[in-house]
């Protein structure tokens, strides 16, 4: 016998009790849990796929979208721009390195994406199994497509018009996988890579369709050698340096036809807008766990009245009036780590359930079993509820008059 | 064993109870024969070390409890004192085992060997796992004797301890706190006003005058 197990057998005697107090606090912290993993992951997510990327310019429209529809892949292009105005603001002085992108076209319901090798080296790529395109409609498959889609080095397959699935198919020119990444964690996951000349072959004419060129390389830097007016869909940019950020922006958003956003600013204002729900959110979560502590002190004081006479006895037998204060208080911790434990784990279960079937969204990298050093504090948070809900009654064992309790 | 001389109690200024001296040795009995409210109860509470008296000096095994302080007290009086009650008052939510168990270990005396002898010699042993509500009054009763015993006191003291208790019952549970104390070579003392119990102990006192 010790006074946990003490403690523990007064909680199972009251198994109803015990199981609500339990479940209530659980509840909270489930929401709390799940609000930090989401937040940490989507945070890292955001920030990981956005790395190396100072400044995203495409077609005039709304910053956010062109930030999430070109860094992220989630959102529609604003439209497209000419390839030479794009290639002007590539020759600026303040510009480090540029990488095209094209978008388009799916298949399967995921993105087609036309850009060089230098896309490749920005995400820092490791290719599970073939290389990367050299040549017109040759791809590369991110690890979630390949496996989804069930594709594999030397596969062919007909892309579709348009972004999402459900689109007619174009019936010119298969593509041809020559490569599988490695997986990630990284947008790249979910894309088809594939030449700018891929996407614009594609679209192109009919006559465009000579076979010289189908077997001409594709450019692996920079832009593509041509006199035709092609077009691509955005333009990430990194800068040279700090000083870039306040010029280059203003610079390229004064000209008629070009926008230009910043991934951080873009998505840190997209969390200003998404913290006022989680804010809410979060609210909700501490009212319910300051009611399980209520719940708690509530049911540890009522129990206390029945359990004077006990109390009594246990001094008789030798409990210090610190034991019986130990006692009680023990009964709150043990009460509240469970209900952090089940919490925690609730929490998980939760964004499980959450993320399931989300294959492309923006949800569908975050895993649902994934634990973090901050569910630890969730530990040492309910603990600490633990404590203070039975100090009263504590106090309250501790006082208990032996001699009266055991005369009456 | 147990020595108690020149104390004085009052719960009120002007209501002054007598307690008698008293002086116990190994082996020895005393009956405190009184009737409710003559201050049975407030007697054996100061000999337990519950309640500290105004004057005078309890010493059990030649410790004066009430210089001990706190923790000290309670340790001395979970080892030295096995306490008896009218009503048994087994934890509930423990199994017999368990609140045998719960003594040792507020007592710091664990020993499970001890556990399952004193259940034997009380004729319980099977009950062992049981909990309080399957027990019947005399079965319980036993097991609040079996508690108070468990850590081998050097003084028994017994608050009515048959009162609630039929003929036969009343009697086996006097004549197990006799064995017993006998046994383990305690001082028992068992204050009661129940008729049954004086003709099993030969000396006895009476407080609050003549029944």
């Amino acid at each position: 016998m010790n006074m946990v197990r003490l403690s523990w057998k007064y909680l199972v005697a009251k198994p109803m009790n015990t199981g609500l107090n339990i479940l209530l606090l659980a509840l909270g912290l489930a929401i709390i849990t799940v609000l930090i993993l989401i937040q940490d992951q989507f945070e890292n997510q955001m920030s990981r796929d956005a790395k190396g990327v100072d400044l995203v310019v495409g077609a005039k429209g709304s910053p956010l979208q062109l930030i999430l529809s070109s860094v992220y892949h989630i959102d529609f292009p604003t439209g497209n721009i000419d390839l030479k105005e794009a290639k002007g603001v590539s020759r600026n002085r303040l510009v480090k390195k540029t990488i095209p992108l094209s978008l388009g076209d799916n298949y399967g319901g995921y993105r087609i994406v036309g850009t060089n090798h230098d896309y490749l080296d920005l995400y820092e790529v490791s290719f599970a199994s073939g290389g990367a395109w050299e040549k017109p409609f040759e791809v590369v498959l991110g690890s979630a497509v390949a496996e989804k889609l069930n594709l594999k080095v030397g596969d062919t397959f007909m892309g579709s018009h348009g972004i999402g699935s459900s689109s007619h198919e174009h019936d010119h020119h298969d593509y041809r996988v020559t490569g599988v990444l490695a997986p990630s964690g990284k947008v790249v996951d979910k894309l088809i890579l594939t030449s700018l000349e891929s996407v614009w072959f594609t679209h192109g004419k009919e006559g465009e369709h000579d076979h010289d060129k189908m077997e001409n390389a594709v450019a692996k830097r920079g832009f593509p050698e041509t006199e035709e007016d092609r077009q691509i869909t955005t333009l990430l940019i990194q800068y040279r340096s700090p000083m870039a950020a306040v010029q280059l922006p203003r610079f390229i958003n004064s000209r008629s036809s070009l926008q230009a956003a910043s991934p951080t600013f873009e998505i840190s204002r997209l969390f200003e807008l998404l913290g006022v729900g989680i804010k809410l959110i979060k609210g909700l979560a501490f009212v319910i766990i300051f009611i399980a502590g209520l719940g708690i002190f509530i049911a540890l004081y009522n129990s206390l009245k029945e359990r004077r006479y006990d109390l009594a006895v246990m001094r008789t037998i030798g409990a210090s009036k610190g034991q019986l204060f130990v006692h009680i208080v023990l009964e709150g911790i043990i009460l509240t780590s469970l209900g952090a434990i089940v919490g925690i784990l609730m929490g998980h279960l939760f964004l499980s359930f959450l993320v399931m079937g989300q294959e492309q969204g923006a949800l569908s990298n975050i895993s649902a079993w994934i634990f973090l050093k901050a569910e630890v504090w969730i530990l040492v948070y309910a603990i600490t509820v633990g404590v203070f809900a039975s100090l009263i009654p504590a106090l309250g064992a501790y006082k208990t008059d032996i001699a009266k309790q055991l005369t009456k | 064993m147990i020595l108690a001389r020149d104390i004085s109690f009052s719960y009120k200024e002007t209501e002054q109870i007598h307690i008698p001296d008293i002086e116990l040795g190994e082996h020895d009995e005393l009956l405190v024969i009184g009737k409710s409210g003559s201050g049975k109860t407030t007697l054996l509470n100061i000999l337990g070390g519950l309640l500290k008296p105004q004057q005078g000096t309890v010493k059990i095994n030649q410790t004066d409890i009430y210089q001990l302080k706190g923790a000290k007290l309670d340790k001395f009086r979970g080892a030295n004192i096995g306490m008896v009650f009218q009503k048994p008052h087994i934890l509930a939510p423990l199994t017999v085992e368990e609140n045998l168990a719960l003594a040792q270990f507020f007592s710091g005396k664990a020993k499970q060997s001890s556990i399952d002898k004193i259940l034997h010699d009380l004729g319980i042993s099977k009950k062992k796992q049981s909990k309080v509500n399957a027990l019947s009054e005399g079965e319980a009763q036993r097991v609040s004797i079996a508690r108070a015993l468990v850590n081998n006191p050097k003084v028994i003291l017994a608050d009515e301890p048959t009162a609630s208790l039929d003929d036969e019952n009343a009697e086996t549970v006097v004549k197990m706190l006799k064995e017993q104390a006998h046994n383990m070579g305690a001082a028992l003392i068992i204050v009661t006003h129940d008729q049954r119990v004086k003709e099993h102990v030969a000396n006895q006192i009476i407080m609050g005058g003549q029944l």
